[in-house]
C-alpha cells in the first residue's frame, strides 16, 4: 500500500517536473486556462454580488399607499384598522404628511425649495409590509388596496427588483453558456498539450510497452499532468478574479462614498473556490484522458 | 520452454517472413539463430515477445500460446523476457542508471531494492562507473552492454538478443558473448540472432539456421 503510494507520488513528481521544466510554455498554458476560466467564474462572482444586493434591497417588499389630500383623521383610523386586520398584511406603518416633508427636507438638501412652498404637497401615506414576497400575490394585494376608499395610489416598491431579477437570470444563462464553451476550450488545450507530449515521448512509450508496462502505467503520468495543469490553471483563474475584485472594490469605495452606501463586492466564497479548482482539475484530467485514449494506441512497438 | 508449431508469418504487403516453422527450445538452452539478413531471425524473436503475431500455427512460451494473448496480458508476458533490441532502443533523455531503472519502475519495485539491482546489473556488464553518464556519451559497445543491463535487471528467465554484436568489432563482440555465456551458466534460456558466424567459431552451441523463413538444417545440439 505504502509502496503503491510512493509509486503514485513518483509519477506526480514527474508530471510536475514536466510542467515546470518547460517553464515558459507551461506557464503560458496555465495562463490561457486561467484566463479562460476566470471569465465565466468572474462573471458568476459579480452576479452573486448583484444577487445579494437585490435580495438585501427587496428582502421586505413594501406597498406604499398614498391617500387622497382630503382624507380626514377618521378616514385614516378606519383605513389603519382595515389594514391591520387584513390577513395578507404583516405590518403597517403610517407616515404623516408633515413627517414626510420634514424627512424630505433633511435627506435631499432641498430645504430652500421646500421652504418656499406655500403648502405641503405631500399626502399622508401608509407603508404596508405584506406577508408573502411572491410577485403575483403582491400584485393582487396592490390591486385590492388600490380600491379602498380614500386611497389615491397604491405603489408596489419592489417592481424594479423583479425586473432586475429577470435580468439576472438572463445573465446567469450567459454565464452558463460561456462556462460551457470555455470548458470545452480548456479540454481542447489539454488535449493538444498531451498530444504533443505523447509525440515527443513516443520512444519512451514504445520502450516501456516493450519491457512490460501496462497501459495504465503509461497513461498515468499524462493524466496527472493534465489534472495538475488544470488545477494550476484554476488557481490562476482564482487569482485573476480576486485581484480583479480588489481593483473593482477600490473604485467602488470612492463611488459608494458619493452615494453614502456601504456596497462592496464580496470575494469568491470558500465553497465556490474549491468547486472552481476541482472543476478545472477535472477538465484537465478529462482532456488528458481523451488525448491519451486517442493517441496512445497509435504508438505500437514494431 | 519455447515451442514453435508450424508457424507462418506474413507481413502486410505479402512478404512471407516465416514458413511453416517448427522448433523446440528447452529451458536453460543457449541457441544461436543464424541466417542472411531477411531470413526471419528478427521475426522469430518478435513472435516470442508477441510484438508480432503469427498468421497460423502456435507459439508457446512456458506453455502459454502467446500468439493469441490478450492485449491486457502482454505486459506480464514481457516482464518475464529480457529483450536486447537490434536498434538498442535506449532513452537519450536520461542517464545510464535511469535507463536500467525503467523496467523496475514498470514492475513497481521500491526504490532501495531497485537501486541495488540496477548497480548489480551495471556491474555485470562493466558499466558501474558510467552510471551517471548519458547514453549518447557511450561507445557502441558500451551502448550494447547498457542494453543488456536493462534486459537482465529484471532477472528474466528468457533472454532474447537481436543482432547483439551487429556492428561491433571482434574484440567487443567476444566481450558481449562472454557476458551471454555467464548468463547461460546461471540457468537462463538464451536466444541470440546473428548474421556474423565468426563469433560462433569457438563455441559449440546449438544453431538454428534460417533461409528465406525456413529451417535450413536440422538443429544440432551440443554440449557447451
Amino acid at each position: 500500500m505504502r509502496h503503491a503510494l510512493t509509486q503514485h507520488l513518483l509519477v506526480l513528481r514527474t508530471a510536475l517536473h514536466r510542467i515546470f521544466s518547460s517553464r515558459l510554455g507551461g506557464f503560458f498554458n496555465i495562463l490561457v486556462i486561467g484566463i479562460a476560466l476566470s471569465l465565466p467564474a468572474g462573471m458568476y462572482v459579480l452576479l452573486q454580488n448583484v444577487q445579494g444586493l437585490v435580495t438585501q434591497l427587496s428582502g421586505t417588499p413594501q406597498i406604499s399607499l398614498f391617500l387622497s389630500m382630503d382624507a380626514k383623521s377618521d378616514d385614516i383610523d378606519r383605513l389603519r384598522r382595515q389594514l391591520v386586520q387584513h390577513p395578507a398584511i404583516a405590518r403597517v406603518e403610517f407616515v404623516a404628511r408633515a413627517d414626510a416633508l420634514a424627512q424630505l427636507k433633511q435627506s435631499t438638501g432641498l430645504a430652500d425649495v421646500i421652504g418656499g412652498l406655500q403648502q405641503n404637497p405631500l399626502p399622508d401615506a401608509f407603508i404596508v409590509y405584506p406577508k408573502s414576497g411572491e410577485a403575483q400575490a403582491l400584485e393582487a394585494l396592490r390591486n385590492e388596496l388600490a380600491k379602498l376608499s380614500k386611497v389615491e395610489l397604491a405603489q408596489l416598491d419592489s417592481t424594479w427588483a423583479y425586473k432586475l431579477e429577470a435580468l439576472l437570470s438572463f445573465g446567469r444563462i450567459l454565464v452558463l453558456t460561456l462556462a460551457g464553451l470555455l470548458s470545452l476550450a480548456l479540454v481542447a488545450i489539454t488535449f493538444n498539450t498531451i498530444r504533443l507530449q505523447i509525440l515527443t515521448q513516443s520512444s519512451e512509450i514504445e520502450v516501456s510497452k516493450l519491457i512490460g508496462a501496462t497501459n495504465s502505467f503509461i497513461r498515468r503520468p499524462f493524466l496527472y499532468f493534465g489534472a495538475a495543469q488544470g488545477l494550476l490553471g484554476g488557481i490562476m483563474a482564482w487569482f485573476i478574479i480576486t485581484i480583479g475584485l480588489v481593483l473593482l472594490n477600490h473604485q467602488l469605495k470612492a463611488l459608494s462614498l458619493l452615494y453614502a452606501s456601504q456596497f462592496m463586492l464580496h470575494p469568491m466564497s470558500f465553497g465556490d473556490s474549491i468547486s472552481l479548482l476541482l472543476f478545472s482539475m477535472y477538465l484537465g484530467w478529462l482532456g488528458a484522458w481523451l488525448s491519451v485514449a486517442r493517441h496512445l494506441s497509435q504508438i505500437e512497438p514494431r | 520452454m519455447i515451442n514453435f508449431n508450424q508457424v507462418n508469418k506474413r507481413y502486410p504487403g505479402g512478404y512471407q517472413a516465416l514458413k511453416n516453422l517448427s522448433l523446440n527450445i528447452a529451458e536453460g538452452e543457449m541457441v544461436f539463430i543464424t541466417g542472411h539478413s531477411g531470413a526471419g531471425k528478427s521475426t522469430l524473436l518478435k513472435l516470442i515477445a508477441a510484438i508480432e503475431r503469427p498468421n497460423s500455427g502456435s507459439v508457446l512460451v512456458n506453455n502459454q500460446n502467446v500468439g493469441v494473448l490478450k492485449e491486457r496480458a502482454l505486459p506480464y508476458l514481457r516482464r518475464n523476457l529480457g529483450i536486447i533490441f537490434q536498434d538498442h532502443k535506449l532513452l537519450f533523455d536520461r542517464n545510464v542508471f535511469d535507463n536500467v531503472l525503467l523496467p523496475l519502475q514498470i514492475c513497481g519495485f521500491d526504490h532501495r531494492e531497485s537501486a541495488k539491482r540496477v548497480r548489480a546489473a551495471l556491474d555485470k556488464v562493466g558499466l558501474l562507473k558510467r552510471e551517471k553518464s548519458h547514453p549518447i556519451a557511450l561507445s557502441g559497445g558500451e551502448q550494447q552492454r547498457l542494453c543488456i543491463a536493462r534486459a537482465i535487471v529484471n532477472r528474466p528467465s528468457i533472454l532474447l538478443a537481436d543482432e547483439p554484436t551487429g556492428n561491433l568489432d571482434a574484440a567487443y563482440a567476444q566481450e558481449i558473448m562472454a557476458i551471454f555465456k555467464s548468463f547461460h551458466q546461471v540457468g537462463a534460456t538464451l536466444l541470440i540472432s546473428t548474421h556474423d558466424t565468426s563469433v560462433l567459431q569457438d563455441t559449440r552451441v546449438r544453431t538454428i539456421d534460417l533461409k528465406n523463413g525456413e529451417l535450413q538444417s536440422t538443429p544440432v545440439s551440443g554440449p557447451t
